[in-house]
């Protein structure tokens, strides 16, 4: 029923405790967190520095702009309204076309211009955001997500979970909707976490609802071995926003576009721990190895290969101990 | 600040909070643990008044005969004050007096009582009252009481009994009906008995004391009635018709005059509050004060004021809760509603009991969270929203004691003592929780609100813990340094070791 402590510790396994005292508290200083709480902060910020994200194509701050929508939204076939500051993907509605006056939603049903609008002035009002606070609606790009994930995907748009640690990529995961977790990518909320070798991009192992797991629970397809296209692509993209945020311990979620490539979704400063269960490995080693080294390389690229060659390093280790028993 | 700078804390706060204390224990010889055999009472009576700024004079009946109890001490506060005592008959009074009485003055009188054997007794000789003339129809009720009462009885005593017997009959006829409209208190019951007795010309009074059972800073007199059989001073209760002094019960005052009387001022309030301490810890803190001259003795909290140290022993044991909340969220894992919410709810369970308070929490939890649900699809502003649950967790509470009062549950009376706004807190948070991270997420924090709140409640109520917090304050610093030494645990949680229990299966 239960791991004993040490061979949690053994493993490497990261603590919240830890995770809240030795990586938040020291490198994520408290007046960074509004840039990534905001998710329109983010994108400002984003953009200056050239990392590609979702085009932002509007922004609802007061309810008087609600009227303007329907002149704006002329101009788009399909799109995405979510809040600035929705936690867990709630308040997020997609859009996939129109037919005539009315608007195809995600799931296949179709809604009126009036429940849009009513959605978006919930968004304002505070309905989605963290404490009820008055908040702003984004009208941003509908990611046409790559197709090589319909199998392993119920609804919703799979991500990548990547953890930046002082600028290196320590360890990453696919996380893929599901019925559950109702076309939402939160582990928490019932989707299923995939591990993804840092080295590599190949997907290994996986976990649902806290169990291992490598077969998706809806669509019944094999998570395993899977190649993450754009991988190179997707390590670079996550340093960067790291290095642009400036935060020490970072989460840093990116979605693949069928035509755009990775796009930066958003930004977390406390990101959970089930990625340690996804990848059956702790991340205490690599975090250690990174603290260890003396100094980090500035290029980007340079510091990808860095944290290739440890986590390659890693591994053949972990391989050994495996063959020692 | 590095791990070290805390750890030397830890041992730093441990070290001298646990030094004190065993001082005290060693040297001084405090007990570590409460002895109930030689509890003592301490009955303060607390007067203030507004002086005219004239002369003014207050005068206070003070305990005299104390059956069932030993005077241990006794003393005045009075600044600036002319103090008399004196024997009045079978009470004693004081008196204080000052020449010019201006703003609010305050008066004290503290006696300290244990319980003993020893059975005091009221020396006064009364006279024969005469038969007073009833008017109709309370002439005849009377009489036919009396003369009921008269066939069953054989002397001063039985005749006294069978009178309250007939009088407080659970079936009352008509004449006992008629009689006992007149009375709307209890002094007014005894002085209408009084009155009956006098029929017979049996001389009768009134005697006030206070009860000793519980801790309270706002205790009433409460009246009971004597009789005098030609040698003695009989007791009743008035409204079960026993006989005796009821055990607890210390005597203060007989007689109808007022418990206090003033001239020259204007009252603003008299309290009398009791308060349970212990023999030996206080004899010893005095003689150790003296020989020693120590300050920990004098700066003890058994130097306050009666009313302040019921409300410190209360105090003292929020630390304890809020140790209890940190170990179960940092060690164990356990989420709750709020950091300190359930210290409070375990507050409130103080009152209700643990059972009743479960029960009526989980109720109004569970009504003011159908009612949030539906208010979310009027989606209200924050503000206003919060306001709307505060108001109906009053609804609510008003709604269970009105349906208890119906019921006669006494117990669910108590729901008054809930703090209504974290009540009203708790739902909002519990319906978010609900919304962002779904059913199961919410139930699951409300639950560990619960047993953090159920824990700390058996904490918080424990007598001994309670006794050494009261009597070695000091360990406040040793609870400090539990909470450091949590605040750097950078280890696993208990509920951790089943969240990953996935790794159990890799071999490395």
């Amino acid at each position: 029923m239960i791991c004993s402590p040490w061979k949690l510790k053994r493993q490497g396994i990261l603590s919240i405790n830890r995770r809240n005292a030795d990586l938040i508290m020291r490198y994520n200083p408290r007046r960074l967190f509004p840039l990534v709480d905001n998710k329109l902060k983010t994108k400002e910020l984003a953009l200056q520095h050239g990392i590609a994200v979702p085009k932002l194509l509007g922004v609802v701050e007061i309810y008087h702009q609600i009227k303007q929508l329907a002149p704006f939204l002329e101009k788009h076939n399909d799109f995405v309204i979510k809040p600035a500051h929705g936690s867990g993907g709630s308040g997020i509605l997609v859009v996939t076309g129109r037919n005539g006056k009315s608007f195809c939603k995600a799931g296949g049903d179709f809604i009126d211009l009036d429940h849009l609008a009513h959605h978006t002035s919930n968004i304002l009002s505070g309905m989605y955001s963290l404490g009820g606070l008055k908040d702003q609606a984004i009208i941003e790009y509908r990611v046409k997500f790559d197709p090589m994930f319909a199998s392993i995907s119920y609804q919703g748009v799979p991500d990548i979970r990547v953890i930046v640690f002082k600028g290196l990529p320590v360890a990453a995961m696919l996380r893929l909707p599901t019925r559950e977790s109702e076309g939402k990518a939160n582990l928490h909320q019932g989707a299923m976490g995939v591990g993804i070798d840092i080295a590599t991009g190949q997907t290994c192992g996986g976990v649902y609802r806290e169990q291992f797991c490598n077969i998706h629970p809806d669509t019944r397809e094999s998570t395993d071995n899977i190649q993450i296209p754009h991988w190179r692509n997707i390590l670079e993209l996550a340093t960067k926003c790291a290095d642009t945020v400036g935060l020490g311990y970072l989460g840093v979620d990116i979605v693949l576009d069928e035509e755009l490539g990775p796009l930066m979704l958003e930004l977390n400063a406390r990101p959970g721990l089930n990625v340690q269960i996804a990848n059956g490995a702790g991340l205490l080693k690599m975090l250690d190895q990174v603290e260890s080294l003396d100094s980090l390389p500035v290029d980007i690229n340079e510091r990808v290969a860095l944290a290739i060659g440890l986590s390659q390093k890693a591994r053949l280790k972990g391989d050994a101990s495996i063959e020692s028993l | 600040m590095g791990r070290n700078v805390v750890r030397a804390w830890v041992l730093l706060l441990a070290a001298v909070g646990f030094s004190i204390c065993y001082y005290k224990v060693s040297v001084l010889g405090l007990p570590l643990k409460p002895q109930q055999s030689t509890e003592v009472w301490m009955v303060q009576a607390k007067l203030n008044f507004q002086g005219d700024g004239g002369p003014a004079i207050m005068e206070l009946y003070l305990p005299n005969v104390i059956p069932g109890y030993l005077k241990l001490d006794e003393d005045f506060i009075s600044g600036g004050f002319g103090l008399a005592v004196q024997d009045e008959g079978d009470n004693r009074k004081a008196q204080w007096a000052i020449r010019r009485a201006r703003d609010l003055k305050s008066l004290y009188y503290r006696i300290a009582v244990a319980r003993s054997e020893q059975q005091g007794a009221w020396q006064s000789r009364p006279a024969f009252p005469q038969a007073p003339d009833y008017p109709e129809p309370y002439a005849s009720a009377i009489q036919s009481v009396l003369d009921e009462a008269r066939t069953t009885s054989a002397d001063v005593a039985t005749y006294t009994a069978e009178i309250l017997q007939q009088l407080n009959s659970p079936t009352p006829n008509e004449n006992v009906e008629l009689l006992r409209n007149n009375a709307n208190s209890a002094e007014q019951w005894v002085k209408e008995i009084i009155n009956v007795l006098k029929g017979v010309r049996i001389p009768a009074r009134i005697l006030w004391g206070i009860t000793t059972s519980d801790a309270s800073s706002h205790s009433q007199l409460e009246p009971l009635l004597q009789v005098h059989n030609g040698q003695k001073w009989l007791t009743f209760n008035p409204l079960t018709s026993e006989r005796g002094i009821p055990a607890n019960f210390l005597a203060w005052k007989v007689g109808d005059d007022t418990l206090f009387h003033l001239t020259g001022g204007k009252l603003v309030d008299a309290t009398f509050s009791v308060t349970k301490s212990y023999k030996e810890q206080i004899d010893v803190a005095r003689s150790g004060a003296e020989h020693a001259n120590s300050v920990f003795t004098e700066f003890s909290l058994l130097a306050l004021p009666v009313q302040s140290q019921n409300i410190y022993r209360l105090l003292l044991m929020v630390p304890i809760g809020a140790l209890i909340v940190v170990f179960m969220r940092t060690l164990v894992g356990i989420s709750t509603f709020g950091t300190f919410m359930p210290i409070l709810i375990a507050l409130a369970f103080r009152e209700t009991q643990l059972l009743w308070g479960v029960l009526l929490f989980s109720m109004i939890v569970a009504f003011g969270l159908m009612i949030r649900f539906y208010l979310e699809r009027l989606m209200l502003l924050l503000i206003p929203r919060l306001a709307s649950i505060l108001i109906i967790v009053v609804i609510l509470m008003l709604l269970i004691s009105m349906v208890s009062n119906q019921l006669e549950a006494e117990r669910l009376l108590s729901v008054a003592l809930f703090p209504m706004v974290i009540m009203a807190m708790t739902i909002e948070r519990m319906s978010i929780t609900w919304e962002e991270s779904g059913a199961r997420d919410a139930i699951l924090q409300g639950l560990g609100s619960l047993v953090v709140a159920i824990l700390g409640y058996l904490a918080m109520t424990s007598e001994q813990l309670m006794y050494v917090m009261f009597v070695f304050p000091e360990l406040l610093l040793v609870i400090l340094a539990g909470c450091l030494w949590v605040g750097r645990y950078n280890g696993y949680r208990l509920l951790e070791l089943y969240r990953f229990r996935e790794m159990k299966s890799i071999e490395r």
